[in-house]
């Protein structure tokens, strides 16, 4: 056993600064972003799957499905306008899966091995790591509410505003999510697997396509679910963030849910936990 | 059984490099297992400043868990590992600091430039501005890729790459530097590209490396090496003193009698 070990006492300064901290978490951003400017597949692709949903299936249901007056829409509204809250969640549940994802399997591994080499402490590198993802969805959904706008969605001017908090509150869930998912599932070794299994049923079982009520009209027990999927709120959250207004019980699930993903995740990524040593993990033998 | 292993584990364990001389690594007792399968079984070691070290083992020794565990990857379920003298998991940034790493697998963004992939780095170590920019050009040139800077990763060749990542790794002066298989791919000009460039920095700049490899051609006889079979490490010391302790002609023909025959089980300890 060695016990002494002089040089640690006279090695030079220990720790961060303030400033290096900054630096650190700029980083991680700007990489993100960086890295978002040169997909632009990517970036089409975050945009073509809500606006079908907008165009083409939205407008076939116009006819059919009517949207009584439900808070916190004053008049009555297209189906349209009732769908777009929840496709913007979509999006970000999306971006949230695949930038979590393509961390550990598909061309970017390694990505995760490189930063968490950083001497920086690790809840930090995760953080920051979901702060980027949850800002470049911001900008897919910012980007969507302006095509949408062609096509008469348009909430109040000051909804763009007040939706903002929103946005960045359920983008730092659904990153947690995805980072809590991508260190703890080894089945779901691809995007597909992930499709059918967490995108899809949280956004059918949610309140993005259909009133709450009227689910509940048909099955009781489909509205618990519904009620208990945290898509529902963070729909239900920037549903009424777009028009200015708060739901205390969606901001209280969704605040929930963020602070149980990110204590998850960051847990699974905990060297002493060891859950990313089961499987063949991140950059390990390529 | 395997007793004139024993026997050599024994001959060539002056575990210091030499009396008194820094340690750049200490690994003690490391013990890992992924389920059921032993990856490292009570694997101790040193490494001193300032020297080439080579981790010799064939596919399967347990080269990269044990790389994985020195960087915090995660933690080794039994064991401690000290790098100059900071315990990895009392003080992991202390410790991580002083460490740069070349992974086996590429592990450059090929969307971002070569450039852009170096000031990734150095926000990672909290380096930014004008003191970033300085390093990350002092980094590339000396890998002679300073007029590549501003190439996507992607365009570049493995050779390329692999020194790149090199350049990374020192970005932010770690003292010790850890290359999983680094030549791996490479042609013999690449290979021998690299292995030249990392020993002139041991030499002239006085950086403790770490080399894991199972090609015998890159050791040299001034080398330390730790022979890893089957997560057991079956000799270390100075290369002469490898080659002596087995009896045999030169480090190819100790490495063929220490890694063969324990195939599957575990070396008698
Ligand atoms: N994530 C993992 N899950 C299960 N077993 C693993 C995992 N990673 C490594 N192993 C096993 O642990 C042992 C050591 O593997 P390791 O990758 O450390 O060897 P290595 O020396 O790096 O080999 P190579 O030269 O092929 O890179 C092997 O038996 C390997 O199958
Ligand atoms: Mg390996």
């Amino acid at each position: 056993m060695s016990m002494a070990h002089p040089s640690a006492v006279v090695n030079s300064r220990q720790g961060f600064s303030l400033a290096q901290y900054l630096t650190c978490g700029r980083g991680i951003v700007w990489r993100e972003a960086l890295r978002f400017l040169h997909q632009r597949e990517r970036f089409v692709s975050a945009l073509v799957r809500p606006l079908v949903w907008l165009f083409i299936f939205a407008a076939g249901f116009r006819q059919s499905l009517g949207i009584a007056i439900i808070p916190p829409y004053e008049t009555y509204i297209p189906y349209e306008v009732y769908i777009v809250p929840g496709l913007l969640a979509m999006i970000q549940l999306f971006n949230g899966m695949q930038s979590s994802l393509s961390m550990v399997y598909d061309r970017e591994t390694g990505s995760m091995r490189t930063l968490l080499v950083s001497p920086f402490p690790r809840w930090f590198l995760l953080s920051s790591k979901l702060v980027a993802g949850t800002l470049v969805s911001i900008l897919q959904v910012y980007a969507f509410l302006a095509i949408a706008w062609f096509w008469e969605v348009e909430p109040p001017l000051t909804g763009y505003f007040t939706v903002l908090p929103a946005l960045v509150l359920s983008g730092l869930m659904f990153g947690a999510l995805g980072m809590l998912l991508s260190s703890l599932i080894k089945q779901l070794e691809n995007f597909a697997g992930i499709m059918n299994f967490v995108i899809f049923p949280m956004f059918f079982a949610s309140s993005a396509l259909y009133p709450l009520w009227q689910v509940q009209q048909a099955s009781l027990p489909l509205f618990r679910i519904c009620w208990l999927n945290p898509f529902t709120h963070a729909a239900e959250l920037i549903r009424f963030a777009l028009y200015g207004k708060l739901d205390p019980l969606s901001l209280a699930v969704v605040l929930g849910c963020t602070a149980v993903f990110m204590a998850g995740a960051i847990g699974a990524y905990d060297p002493a936990r060891g859950l990313i040593a089961l499987r063949r993990g991140p950059g390990g033998n390529g | 059984m395997n007793s004139a292993l024993h026997d050599l584990r024994l001959y060539a364990e002056p575990r210091t490099p030499w009396p008194g001389a820094e340690l750049a690594l200490e690994v003690e007792h490391l013990s890992h297992s992924y389920g059921a399968r032993k990856a490292l079984n009570d694997v101790s070691f040193r490494a001193g400043a300032a020297t080439f070290t080579v981790l010799l083992g064939l596919n399967g020794a347990g080269k990269s868990t044990l790389f994985a565990l020195i960087t915090r990857l995660f933690n080794a379920q039994a064991g401690g590992i000290h790098i100059f003298g900071h315990e990895l998991r009392r003080q992991p940034g202390e410790a991580l600091r002083r460490l740069g790493v070349v992974f086996q697998a590429r592990t450059l963004d090929l969307d971002l430039s070569v450039w852009q992939n170096l000031l990734y780095h150095a926000a990672l170590h909290g380096m930014s501005g004008r003191e970033a920019r300085e390093r990350a050009g002092r980094v590339l040139a000396q890998v002679s890729l300073g007029s590549r800077a501003q190439e996507k990763a992607r365009n570049l060749s493995g050779g390329q790459m692999r020194r790149v990542e090199i350049a990374r790794a020192l970005l932010h002066g770690p003292k010790l530097l850890l290359l999983d298989e680094p030549t791996v791919g490479l042609d013999i000009e690449a290979r021998a590209d690299i292995v030249r460039h990392v020993r002139r920095l041991v030499a002239s700049e006085g950086l403790s490396v770490l080399w894991a490899t199972h090609l015998i051609d890159e050791v040299a006889d001034s080398d330390h090496a730790v022979v890893l079979h089957n997560g057991v490490v079956r000799a270390q010391g100075r290369v002469s003193a490898i080659v002596a302790a087995a009896g045999a002609q030169d480090i190819g023909g100790a490495f063929h009698l220490l890694t063969q025959g324990a195939a599957g089980g575990e070396v008698g300890e």
